[in-house]
């Protein structure tokens, strides 16, 4: 729980930073957009958080939820039916996910290899399908998911609070929850002591590409239209707010919360540097600089933690 | 005599699927086509075999690439003429190479991490030095170049070839070569052995940002401007070719000789369905498959 205070005192001391440095920070229009991005951010990342407390990675989300997307947009201008498309962009996120613990649990590729080259394969095949396309221009019903909002607070917001809430209890109450952190702390104890690591694994990658699909399909709805390069920006983000909310890449250790505020501090930064007028370009460099720090504080507690043993 | 690695299977069932159904695929020019797209590939590849055989992996160079080839670009246009414009690329890549390896080495992170991380850092600069555009103007001294053929092989193709035979040679006669081997999964022995193990290991490293910075010129010369993105995602292509020529993550195990088996499978697997007229962005999907078919071959052959 320390280590969530020291995160969220970062919070706080880069939103009175902003609120010093910018007279549009501290107004309602701009904290709320804040927080519809970070819990879009939150969305695709907590997913991620579940393969990164096994020990693993997912680092295909982003793709993911650009080929959902475009799927989803195609079914729903083409049929016409909303649960038609949402089913399409859920299903297919779910589909990578099982495509992506079959690669792990079946042929025993390493997490970060076969999610790597799942990512490369959804690009290709998102360019390919949407052929240079735009599909835009969806129903105002659907729209609300995305940009609609509820005695004032946008709704992604409370997607993001349900799926903060399920998403606890399940890591913290539930033998399923205790199993995966069990299975990232020391996967051959698990193992001996009656986890069924396989079955297990395969249920957080499928997880963390039904989360890509789920994301996909608020992203769609906020942006209303969908493009080949939709998911492209996002993986790098989603890892960093990861690592910033203090799961640990090396498994076993780090909460869905933490991968909250660590999506809250993303947010900030680039919220921050956009209203300070900094060049976009500067986002990956900045996001870079931030997952490299994050993994070495990781690291340096991780040994640190050692030492005391 | 090692068995021959699963790739070259592939690699013979490619070229006999595409001679049949594609027209103009086995023909002199296409097959000098092939080498000619091959050849930044291998640049790349070569060191990638290194750096996965102690273990590592660096996903940095696709865009330490792109930012090689945009500084070059840069210099050129600025006149300051060839080698001083291709060592300040070399030195560029060389600086992310060293940070990699002091990442990883030094500070003990996991190298997909680190070098993810500083795959962002360097499109990012290559997209502020650039403000997203391409470099062009360079002048004719790099064109010209490329377009060269030394002893009647296009340049690229001779570069590339010379970059294969001095990689293994340093692999199998030389101290470095026999330490790198030693480094993925008998690291140990090695300290025990009083060698300096760490700066082995971050020279990897080193060397493989290097080798994505000289792998700019022939980008750069082949596009004859810089573009900040041209390379994004090659670094895949590489860890493909090298996974495909039977390089192991785990055992650190690996050959040059499959991993150029690996670089030529990817060469004519694009080759060949551009040659069918199937869309470039299949073909990245289609490399994707061809991964998870070298692994399933892997893992079947293992059994």
């Amino acid at each position: 729980m320390k280590a969530i205070a020291y995160r969220l005192v970062a919070v706080a001391l880069i939103c009175a930073g902003l609120s010093l440095s910018t007279d549009v920070f501290l107004t309602s229009a701009n904290l709320l957009n804040v927080l519809r991005q970070a819990s879009l951010t939150f969305l695709i990342a907590s997913g991620l958080t579940l393969t990164i407390l096994t020990g693993g990675l997912d680092l295909s989300v982003g793709a993911n939820v650009g080929l959902s997307a475009c799927l989803a947009a195609t079914v729903m201008t083409s049929t016409g039916s909303i649960a038609l498309g949402v089913g399409a962009g859920l299903g297919f996120g779910v589909l990578v996910g099982v495509l992506n613990g079959l690669m792990i649990t079946l042929l025993k590729v390493p997490p970060f290899i076969a999610t790597y080259g799942m990512l490369w394969t959804l690009n290709g095949v998102t360019y390919w399908f949407m052929g240079g396309e735009t599909i835009h221009g969806f129903s105002a019903g659907f729209r609300q998911l995305g940009s609609g909002y509820g005695l004032g607070v946008p709704v992604p917001i409370y997607v993001m609070a349900a799926f903060l809430v399920a998403g606890g209890i399940f890591t913290r109450y539930t033998t399923f929850g205790h199993e995966v952190y069990a299975i990232g702390a020391n996967r051959e104890a698990a193992r001996l002591s009656g986890v069924p690591v396989r079955a297990r694994l395969n249920l957080v990658y499928i997880l963390s590409g039904a989360m890509a699909g789920l994301a996909a399909i608020v992203y769609l709805a906020r942006l209303n239209s969908a493009e080949a390069d939709i998911g492209e920006a996002l993986t790098l983000p989603a890892i960093a707010a990861v690592l910033v909310g203090g799961t640990s890449l090396f498994g076993g250790a780090g909460s869905l919360s933490g991968t909250l505020v660590g999506a809250l501090i993303l947010t900030l930064v680039v919220n921050g540097m956009n209203l300070l007028a900094v060049d976009a370009n500067w986002q990956p460099l900045v996001t870079g600089v931030i997952v490299i720090l994050a993994v070495w504080i990781d690291v340096m507690t991780r040994q640190r933690a050692e030492a005391r043993v | 005599m090692r068995s021959v690695p699963g790739a070259a299977y592939l690699l013979a069932i490619l070229v006999v699927v595409f001679a049949i159904f594609g027209s103009g695929f086995a023909t002199m020019a296409n097959v000098l086509n092939i080498g000619v797209q091959s050849s930044v590939l291998l640049l790349l590849a070569l060191p990638m075999t290194l750096i996965i055989m102690t273990e590592g992996l660096d996903l940095s160079m696709g865009a330490v690439l792109s930012l090689a080839g945009v500084v070059l670009a840069w210099m050129l246009m600025h006149e300051h003429g060839l080698p001083i414009a291709l060592a300040a690329a070399a030195g560029v890549g060389l600086a992310f190479g060293v940070a990699n390896g002091g990442l990883v080495v030094g500070l003990g992170l996991p190298p997909f991490v680190a070098t993810l991380g500083t795959l962002g850092i360097a499109q990012g600069l290559a997209l502020v030095i650039t403000g997203g555009q391409s470099v062009t103007g360079i002048g004719d001294a790099l064109p010209a170049l490329y377009e060269s053929r030394p002893a009647g092989i296009p340049f690229s193709m001779a570069i590339a070839v010379a970059a294969f035979f001095v990689f293994r040679f340093t692999l199998s006669q030389t101290r470095f070569g026999s330490y790198v081997s030693a480094l993925g999964g008998n690291r140990e022995a090695l300290v025990l052995a009083g060698v300096r193990a760490n700066a082995y290991h971050v020279s990897v490293y080193a060397l493989g940002g290097a080798m994505a910075g000289l792998a700019a010129l022939l980008l750069t010369g082949r596009m004859s401007a810089g573009h900040p993105t041209a390379a994004i995602g090659m670094e895949f292509d590489a860890v493909a070719a090298v996974i495909v020529g039977g390089t192991s993550f785990e055992r650190g195990k690996g050959s040059l000789g499959g991993t150029l088996i690996g670089v030529l499978t990817i060469g004519v697997l694009k080759n060949g369905l551009n040659v069918l007229a199937i869309p470039s962005s299949l073909q990245v999907a289609s490399i994707g498959v061809l991964v998870i078919v070298a692994l399933v071959i892997d893992s079947g052959l293992k059994k």
